[in-house]
């Protein structure tokens, strides 16, 4: 189950409709609960590094990641997933987005931007022991009004 | 110096979000990491001992492919991230592969 903040799910898809007709990414911010519920309790917008096809690829710098998860840590949250768009696509999961997917256990968020408006938003857990097993898994997603920031600054 | 845990591995990684060890370059604090933790060795590297090539190594904020790779001078204050990447697209263009329905 992924439980995102209300605020944060209108900024995920109001990124897509930002970066239309290219793909946008970034990433989901918050906490891992015992029960296996990911909490995103905020998202920073990340830039699309494939600016040879942005309209059906995305790719995020590892260094503004670094910078993305410091900042985190600052405020005592982890990464626990990641989303991008899909202009006048799906949102499903592609081949491309399995074969290029490697944080095993966290959120996948994809939203279809259809003639620059977002439509559908979907989650998906990369689910698997490694590399070789792992596969993606429809992952209900709640919506809340407002989920806090409790966990004291690591 | 710190070695700073991505949220899947930690669960290879006793849990812990950051590790620290003694090295003087990258390659030894990642073999002190992987010999304190060895499930972590097959999601880093390939069969062959290589990196992974979807396994980032960052020191502090460079990554060590343009510096001198695993053989790169470390201190103590250094800190070194480990970040696999992040990539994908709705690919439905030009190739094979077709969209999860």
């Amino acid at each position: 189950m992924l439980k995102i903040d209300q605020t944060c799910y209108d900024q995920l898809r109001r990124h897509g409709e930002d970066a239309y007709p290219h793909e946008c990414c970034g990433v989901l911010l918050g906490r891992l609960e015992d029960d296996d519920q990911r909490l995103v309790t905020a998202v920073e917008r990340a830039g699309n590094t494939r600016t040879d096809s942005p309209q059906n690829r995305y790719n995020i710098d590892p260094r503004e990641l670094i910078a993305i998860q410091r900042q985190a840590r600052e405020r005592g949250l982890d990464i626990v997933g990641f989303y991008h768009s899909h202009p006048d696509h799906p949102a499903r999961w592609s081949s491309t987005d399995l074969a290029d997917a490697h944080w095993l256990g966290c959120s996948y968020v994809i939203t279809r931007v259809e003639k620059g408006q977002a439509r559908e938003t979907n989650s998906f857990l990369l689910v698997g022991g490694e590399e070789a097993d792992k596969s993606f898994q429809d992952e209900p997603m709640q919506v809340a009004a407002r989920i806090t920031e409790t966990k004291t600054p690591a | 110096m710190r070695i700073h845990i991505p949220t899947p591995l930690r669960q290879y990684a006793g849990k812990k979000a950051s590790i620290d060890v003694q090295a003087d370059n990258v390659g030894q604090a990642l073999s002190a990491l992987t010999s304190t933790y060895p499930d972590l060795r097959r999601h880093l590297y390939t069969d062959e001992g290589k990196l992974r090539a979807f396994v980032n190594v960052y020191l502090n904020d460079e990554d060590i492919r343009y510096l001198h790779k695993e053989s790169t001078p470390v201190n103590e204050n250094d800190s070194l991230s480990i970040v696999p990447s992040i990539a994908g697209g709705s690919c439905a263009c030009c190739c094979p592969c077709r969209m999860n329905a």
